[in-house]
């Protein structure tokens, strides 16, 4: 399993006119060819900035200020952006967008919607475009009679079937899920989670699946990066991280500790008290130091950096790194 | 505890659709039969869930019961009395006792109302509280209840000013400023994060135990009501399918679309990456509009023998004590 994504110390900040809010800062992790990599964090700590990052597509006021995004051996932010629209985005990097399937264009057929943006990519003829969108279709298990349909006909899975396979149907490398299942009801969610982990198979895809939720990212990731106010706070396998034994993040036990479990009867559910900080001026020294439930002098002067503790597993916390 | 508060009695919500004009002619007409023909009680001091997929008429029955839409049939009976019609002046009463905090923190407050106009003005309409004083002192105590420390900074606050988890407590807190006794709460914390949602959840759990308060809890996450909830009914196009305590419907499943809800759901447990999780359903479920004959279920049945459809619906009998399902063969699927 070779890499095919490697991003080292990317940093996007949106320049608002309070002053710089980083939301990426500082981040670094690769990509295995053929993994699911997990990107989990509450609302607001970066994780959909990421995703848009790695498509080189930062939503204004943003901007990329540093770092490198090497795909298959070379710096995609060395390109201008003519270049990534023609070699990288949607050719090589797709990505399902949070929400996605509430932006198919009400006016247009599926077809007509799918068509086009393979159009705009590809020299193709009708016929020939139209026997790649009945391939892909087939792929995502829907029948040829939903592309005469309008948007409006469709249920909620049946769109986002429909923008997976448009993500899909240029044979990028690497796709980017940002939150694919939240807006779906459980069974449709385990459907789209059944899907994927098929296309992943039969297609060889490496996927970036973007949730906030620990028990699908438990379901669906090889390895899960945890982010909090803008950094990564863990990175490690799915067994590292929920195997219940070893050590881990002390917000990444907080959020496992939120996450209501149906099979288990708890009496109370834990949860991290407060709210992640304000990125334009976070606080000194780890970030997570103001909600921490083990925290040390240490950890409100100086920053911890992200240390390997075992192998693929990553953790920045001084408690961690004590024991 | 052993009090009813609450009783349901075959209640329907049946929505007119535009019609052709060949029905036009004829007479005909079509319904969305949203809520169709459902009963349950609550007790007092009790959590009842209600749980389903959208669509399956768990909000329209929220609103039912708040009396934000008026009823097709069926009875409400509310401490004793029958609320089902009710005069603008009974109206005006039940509505002070019976409280709703909706889904969305961020559009259910207006947002040029600083949190102490949000918490007054149901005092105002309702015509309590005697002068602008004793109101603000009401406010500050339903902070407090909430967990809003101190209540003073909070007052002079806007909307956007707080974090989801504290809207969702302030919408609780404008709830409770009339003294409620029943609450529905219509996926409170489906838009809060999630390591704020339990948070949430155990608040509301505290002020209703200190305040002896009744809640109906629309949800469509099993996880956080089995957590939350003392028992549970199970709704699918419009009909309760099953019922029971929370431990029942999740530890002892009868009824076939329970089984699938809940082999549906995630857990944060490794070593399930690479299994396609097998959910016990077929297709999708069909429009309120056109509910197929015989078992409203059978479609999506995987168990669905010619009974299912060719006899009528069956109705929900008791499998266990206090566990009711709506199933003909539900013995045989164990």
């Amino acid at each position: 399993m070779g890499r095919i994504l490697e991003v080292n110390n990317l940093k996007l900040y949106y320049y608002t006119a309070r002053g710089p809010v980083r939301g990426v800062d500082d981040i670094s992790f690769h990509l295995n060819k053929g993994e699911t990599l997990g990107v989990v964090g509450e609302s607001g700590c970066g994780k959909t900035t990421l995703g848009t990052a790695l498509l080189n597509m930062p939503s204004p006021p943003g901007r990329i200020v540093g770092g490198e995004i090497v795909l298959a051996g070379s710096d995609i932010l060395q390109l201008n952006e003519k270049q990534i629209r023609q070699q990288i985005r949607w050719e090589k990097i797709s990505m399902v967008f949070q929400g996605a399937m509430n932006c198919l264009t009400p006016v247009y057929t599926i077809e007509k919607q799918m068509l086009e943006t393979l159009q705009e990519h590809r020299e193709m003829d009708e016929a020939a475009a139209g026997e790649r969108i009945r391939k892909y279709i087939a792929y995502v298990g829907l029948s040829d009679d939903v592309l005469r349909r309008y948007p409006h006909e469709l249920s909620g899975g049946m769109k986002q079937r429909i923008v997976i396979a448009t993500a899909l149907f240029l044979e990028p490398e690497v796709v980017i899920c940002d939150e694919p299942t939240t807006a779906l009801d459980v069974v449709v969610q385990a459907q789209i989670i059944n899907l994927l982990k098929e296309l992943k198979e039969q297609l060889g895809l490496s996927f970036i699946f973007i949730t906030h939720d620990l028990a699908t990212e438990a379901e669906v990731a090889d390895r899960i990066l945890v982010m909090y106010a803008g950094k990564i706070a863990e990175i490690g396998t799915n067994q590292q991280i929920y195997g219940q034994e070893g050590q881990i993040h002390p917000y990444t036990r907080g959020l496992l500790g939120a996450t209501p479990r149906l099979r288990e009867k708890v009496a109370k559910l834990d949860f991290i008290p407060g709210t992640p900080p304000n990125l334009l001026h976070p606080p000194a020294g780890c970030r997570f130091h103001l909600r921490c439930p083990v925290v040390m002098e240490r950890c409100s002067v100086e920053e911890p950096p992200l240390k390997e503790i075992e192998a693929e597993h990553k953790i920045a916390c001084w408690r961690c790194f004590d024991e | 505890m052993s009090e009813v508060i609450l009783e349901v009695k075959d209640l329907k919500k049946w929505f007119p659709v535009r019609r052709r004009i060949s029905q036009l002619f004829k007479g005909e007409k079509s319904w969305v039969r949203a809520v169709d023909g459902v009963s349950f009680s609550i007790k007092k001091g009790e959590i009842f869930g209600l749980i389903g997929e959208s669509g399956c008429g768990k909000t329209t029955t929220g609103k039912l019961l708040m009396k934000l839409l008026e009823s097709t049939a069926g009875q409400i009976i509310f401490q004793g009395e029958d609320v089902t019609n009710l005069t603008p002046e009974g109206i005006s009463r039940y509505k002070r006792e019976i409280q709703m905090i909706f889904q969305d923190p961020y559009a259910s407050m207006n947002p040029r109302f600083k949190i102490r106009d949000v918490l007054l003005e149901p005092l105002i309409i309702h015509k309590l509280g005697a002068g602008l004083e004793e109101r603000i002192s009401m406010a500050t105590e339903v902070l407090e209840e909430v967990k809003m420390t101190p209540p003073i900074e909070f007052l002079d606050r806007y909307p956007h000013m707080l974090s989801g988890g504290q809207r969702q407590r302030v919408a609780t807190a404008r709830t409770l400023i009339l003294s409620p006794t029943f609450i529905v709460a219509d996926e409170p914390v489906s838009m809060i994060d999630l390591s704020t949602r339990a948070e949430v959840l155990q608040m509301m759990k505290e002020v209703q135990q200190d305040l002896n308060l009744t809640y109906l809890y629309i949800t469509h996450d099993l996880s956080t009501a089995r957590y939350f909830t003392d028992r549970i009914a199970v709704m699918y196009l419009g009909k309760i399918v099953e019922m029971g305590s929370a431990d029942q419907i999740v530890d002892n499943t009868l009824h076939p679309y329970s089984r699938a809800l809940i082999a549906a759901v995630c857990e944060p447990v490794t070593g399930k990456v690479n299994l396609i999780k097998e959910v016990p359903i077929k297709g999708e479920i069909p429009s309120a509009a056109n509910i197929p004959a015989g078992c409203r279920f059978h479609p999506r049945c995987i168990f669905a023998k010619p009974e299912c459809w060719e006899l009528e619906e069956p109705g929900l009998e008791e499998a266990e004590p206090g566990h009711l399902v709506a199933c003909r063969r539900y013995q045989e699927i164990v």
